[in-house]
């Protein structure tokens, strides 16, 4: 009795509502009876049944149905009625004067044949049709005819003449048609009948708690309505940064952490800082036009203490190197580019160190940024994407510093597993390439590009040869492999569900 | 990205099994694995190092990192025979002025030798050669050559031979015009009276470098026992480097290298093997690496590298071209010693660190946003001409304040000049998704001034609220002001003409910040809506964020 109290406190409204009409068999009726509509009706029938007060049992059930020809046929007689009423004036004619007078298509007129032929009211004789019937069995209406008058019907509660009428029609062409529909069967239980027999008004329960109510009171002398705890509610959606924006300030967290100062500059450069700082000759291969993006402008060099430098360290080389023994076109500098790497900004970090006469030494600065390539888009490449970057300035730093550094960084990013290969910069040596475990895939996954730059390099920008570890780590695939985002297209597809749906950076 | 195909079987014959921990020695010697099969192992040789472009070559400098075969490796090089002459005219100067040349003899060629110097041939002219433009080689089997040979320059009708994969004999033009490997390379020849060939003593044509050689002297066959080698080209240096890399791999297969004289004004013996000398400073080597190596280390690490080392003095290898500085060397000791056998370590320096001031406002402006249930967006740099214009109710042809990307694979091809048009765009390809949608983005568009041809890049931030209206849009910009304690004022526009033309008259306002326009909001004209097939209202604002950073404090 408790319990019946109890469930009761859980009914809504509607549920309350439909619940003297749910002995009525049919939806329809309960919809009439409750003066709900049936989208209310359905929800507080599965409201009830979540109660275990009633059982919904769905049925499947085959209605015919009057098909577009049946429709036509209903109102224009069937082929074989507006032939047999030819026959009625006519006795005797030829087939093609027959189907000529009726104006019956080919298929029906040969369905039309069949049919009163096999009720014996014709016989087919040197191509000519006989009547063979009475005048009142002509004018009897057909099983056929009756059935297509009352169709819908449910298949199951045919009588014997309409199963007749339904196998005589069934494989002529769109006279009916048959379709499922399924029907909802409500079964009350021993439970819904013990709250039936109770008095359903046993109370008025608050449902929303409105100011009215707390400002009246009335929530001192009623009860509230319990609601289903457990029942689903719709989703809700926040305000977000973009995920690529999120790893990007973990990135800038981590450097920060250890002490490294920001570098911030333009994503267009000149060829001179992009590359011939870099001791980047001029007809390496990254400098035409099928790796790079260049504008169709040309922009100003830097001071030309600088500017003499870098030439020198290009022709004949600087602190004992070689160089590349060229001649340096200056023109070739002052190409605009679009960055291919964030480098281009600690070579410019560097020439401010050198002018300002090293006096903050030593000194770590960092970049997260965008760089471009000349590329097609597909699931793996991109012509934009996103590097960090990071130098440490310092007359004791080694090979070992530079390891250091890139082992903790791939470790706060989540990557505990590294390697570093030997690999080739024009501007480092020792260069290194730098890999990360790929636990999924089982295999290392290349991501840091590194080394320490040449004397080529620093001796022109810095004014003296100090060691200058750099890195720039390629971000997207970390960001990929975090994410779990098999494309890289979706980083800047900006679909909104997804980016409604994309979890948070947890780092 | 240059890949060598290596014959697995012949791997593991001449050098070892290749397990994992070979394919890890591999990589730590600086030549990735890019695949590997049961046939074949393919790496990717980086472009110093253009004398492992082949598979003797890879395996004369990995034997040495194995410590197999360490050291200097020598040659034997045979004097000059009778008539091994190159005689360079004065006509080619201009043209491709230099040349350097060998005969190798007694080889035996197989399948699978000829197709490496194939290979190789072809790997050197796309990497150390830029593509044939620096430099080209040349082999050719000498039995069809009578030597002496001459390098000169001569008028294109009156050269005549016929080509590589051609049926019949073709004028110098012709082939530029015709031939498949004439017109790849015909941009090289571009706007010479003269083109360059190489003529034996019986006035054939051998080639006409950088494009092609004569099918009768230019083929080597498995019959082919001696070839005569020549590389011609700009760069001396690089020239010589590149005939060392040919020469010895042809040693390497068992040739025997002879010199050539090669007769310009004075006369050189070409292939010149002698080692390049440099000195290395070892407490240099051990300060960069953070090591402490004993001169015997260091030496057996620079062997194994295929360098000798006495007294300070490395004798490095001829067919080095990447060696310019002694961090060159450094790196080999490196490399030698084992990347994989240095121990991280993080200096106690302190520095303090500190994030650029603008990406701090950029973030608390983000922050704001976010709190208003905005989603932040990412788009692309560069755009699409007709998303930058037609679609914004702008004529293209109009601007010339926009930047164009020369070259571009894509159709992605000038530089984004708003954020409104990716909003829009966004909002376009997002017309399935739940509404209401509310989105911004901050970065940087490009621009070139009509007047003074200056080319600025600066930071914008623009919102889109659908289904938004005006007041929506002016209580977000007014709310993110406040916020950040900063005064702005929003009024009408002065002249309709200056406010972008995608808002409704009327229902645009500009943003005055420190008594300068920022920026504009308003609702986006049904017709724009249109171009994008946008089927709710948007109201938009876009402003630029520099006098916002120059107020709060830059860097």
């Amino acid at each position: 009795m408790e319990d019946i109290k109890k469930i009761a406190e859980y009914l809504s409204p509607n549920e309350k509502r439909i619940l003297p009409f749910i002995k009525e068999k049919d939806i329809q009726e309960i919809c009439r009876k409750s003066a709900l509509d049936k989208v209310a009706v359905l929800r507080a029938l599965e409201y009830l049944q979540n109660k275990k007060i009633v059982i919904l049992n769905t049925k499947k059930e085959k209605i015919v149905e009057i098909g577009v020809n049946g429709a036509l046929y209903k109102r224009k007689g069937l082929p074989e009625r507006r032939l047999l009423n030819l026959l009625d004036t006519k006795k005797i004619i030829s087939l093609e004067e027959a189907q000529k007078q009726s104006k019956l298509s080919d298929d029906e007129f040969k369905a039309s044949i069949g049919a009163l032929k096999k009720k014996a009211f014709i016989e087919l004789k040197n191509g000519k049709i006989i009547l063979n019937t009475t005048k009142e069995e002509i004018s009897r209406k057909s099983l056929e005819e009756s059935f297509i008058e009352y169709l819908p019907l449910n298949i199951a509660s045919l009588t014997p003449e309409q199963k007749f009428a339904l196998d005589s029609l069934k494989n002529r062409r769109d006279i009916i048609d048959t379709r499922e529909e399924s029907i909802i069967e409500i079964e009350i239980t021993e439970l819904g009948k013990k709250i039936l027999k109770q008095d359903l008004n046993i109370e008025d329960l608050i449902e929303s708690l409105t100011p009215e109510i707390l400002k009246k009171g009335v929530w001192k002398s009623k009860k509230f309505r319990r609601y289903n705890v457990t029942s689903q509610v719709p989703e809700i959606n926040g305000g977000k940064r973009h995920f690529v924006n999120q790893a990007s300030d973990y990135a800038r967290k981590i450097w920060t952490e250890m002490g490294f100062k920001e570098m911030n500059g333009n994503l267009l450069q000149s060829s001179f800082w992009n590359f011939d700082a870099l001791f980047t000759a001029q007809d390496h291969p990254v400098r035409e036009m099928q790796d790079t993006f260049f504008i169709n402008k040309k922009t100003e060099l830097p001071a030309s203490k600088i500017v003499k430098a870098v030439k020198q360290s290009h022709e004949k080389g600087v602190n004992g190197s070689k160089g590349w023994q060229y001649s340096w076109n200056e023109e070739e500098a002052k190409r605009l580019v679009l960055r291919t790497h964030t480098t281009c900004l600690s070579a410019q970090t560097l020439a401010k160190l050198g002018e300002a006469g090293l006096k903050e030494l030593p000194a770590k600065f960092f970049a997260v940024g965008k760089c471009f390539r000349n590329e097609t888009i597909d699931w793996g490449h991109g012509f934009e994407f996103n590097q960090t970057e990071g130098i440490v300035v310092d007359e004791n730093a080694n090979f070992k510093h530079l390891i250091g550094y890139l082992k903790e960084f791939a470790k706060k990013m989540g990557f505990e597993k590294v390697r570093f290969r030997p690999a080739y910069f024009p501007y480092t040596e020792p260069s290194l390439e730098g890999d990360v475990w790929n636990e999924e895939k089982q295999k290392w996954m290349e991501v840091f590009g590194a080394g320490i730059f040449r004397p080529e390099v620093t001796e022109p920008l810095l004014g003296k040869p100090i060691p200058v570890l750099a890195w720039g780590p390629g971000f997207d695939r970390m960001i990929m492999r975090i994410y779990n985002i098999q494309d890289l297209r979706e980083f800047y597809k900006n679909d909104l569900s997804l980016l409604r749906k994309i979890k948070f950076w947890i780092k | 990205m240059a890949i060598i195909s290596i014959n697995k079987k012949i791997f593991e014959k001449e050098i070892g099994k290749l397990d994992e921990k070979m394919q890890e020695r591999i990589a730590m010697f600086g030549t990735p694995i890019e695949t590997i099969n049961e046939q074949e192992l393919q790496l990717e040789i980086f472009p110093n190092r253009p004398d492992m472009l082949s598979y003797h070559g890879f395996k004369r400098a990995f034997l040495g990192f194995l410590g197999k075969k360490t050291g200097l490796i020598s040659y034997k090089i045979n004097k000059p025979e009778k008539n091994y002459r190159v005689t360079v005219d004065s006509s080619v100067n201009s043209i491709r002025p230099y040349t350097v040349c060998a005969i190798v003899k007694n080889l035996k060629f197989d399948s699978e030798k000829i197709k490496e110097i194939i290979d190789v041939q072809e790997k050197i002219h796309f990497t150390l050669g830029r593509k044939r433009k620096k430099l080209a080689i040349g082999i050719y089997p000498l039995e069809k050559i009578k030597l002496p040979i001459t390098f000169k320059a001569l008028e294109p009708d009156k050269i005549k031979f016929r080509p590589l994969e051609s049926e019949r004999e073709m004028s110098g033009l012709e082939i530029l015009q015709k031939h498949p490997a004439g017109k790849e390379y015909a941009h090289l020849l571009a706007g010479k009276v003269k083109f360059p060939v190489f003529i034996d003593a019986e006035n054939k044509i051998l080639s006409m470098p950088p494009v092609i050689n004569s099918d009768l002297t230019g083929k080597i066959t498995q019959e082919t026992k001696d070839v005569f080698i020549e590389c011609s080209g700009f760069d001396w240096a690089a020239l010589n480097k590149c005939l060392n890399i040919i020469t010895t791999t042809l040693a390497d297969m068992g040739g025997e290298i002879y010199q050539m004289e090669v007769k310009y004004k004075r006369t050189y013996l070409t292939p010149d093997l002698a080692p390049e000398k440099m000195k290395i400073n070892l407490d240099d080597a051990n300060k960069l690496l953070g090591l402490e190596l004993k001169e015997k280390e260091i030496k057996n690490l620079l062997e194994k590298m295929g360098h000798n080392y006495s007294k300070g003095i490395v004798e490095i290898p001829a067919w080095r071209v990447d060696v310019l500085h002694e961090v060159d060397l450094i790196e080999d000791i490196a490399i030698a010693y084992g990347y994989e056998n240095f121990t991280p370590e993080i200096p106690e320096i302190s520095t303090i660190g500190q994030e650029s001031q603008t990406e701090i406002i950029k973030r608390k402006i983000s922050e704001i946003l976010t709190g208003l249930n905005f989603l932040e967006l990412s788009n692309f740099h560069l755009t699409k001409k007709p998303d930058q214009f037609a679609k914004m109710g702008l004529n293209e042809k109009n601007s010339k304040e926009v930047l164009e990307i020369e070259n571009s694979k894509t159709d992605y091809n000038i530089l984004r000049k708003d954020l409104s048009h990716y909003a829009l765009k966004i909002l376009s390809e997002n017309v399935d998704v739940e509404y209401p949608q509310k989105i911004f983005e901050t970065g940087r568009v490009f621009c070139v001034s009509e007047k003074t041809n200056e080319i600025s890049e600066s930071e914008k931030l623009c919102l889109a609220i659908t289904p938004g209206n005006f007041t929506e849009a002016k209580q977000v910009i007014e709310y993110l002001f406040k916020m950040m304690d900063l005064n702005i004022k929003i009024d009408e526009p002065d002249i309709q003409q200056d406010a972008p033309v995608h808002f409704i008259e009327g229902r645009t306002a500009k943003i005055i910040f420190e008594g300068k326009t920022i920026g504009y909001l308003g609702e986006i004209h049904p017709k724009i809506l249109s171009n994008w097939r946008i089927k709710m209202p948007v109201s938009l604002c876009e402003i630029s964020l520099e006098d916002i950073f120059e107020k709060l404090g830059t860097d």
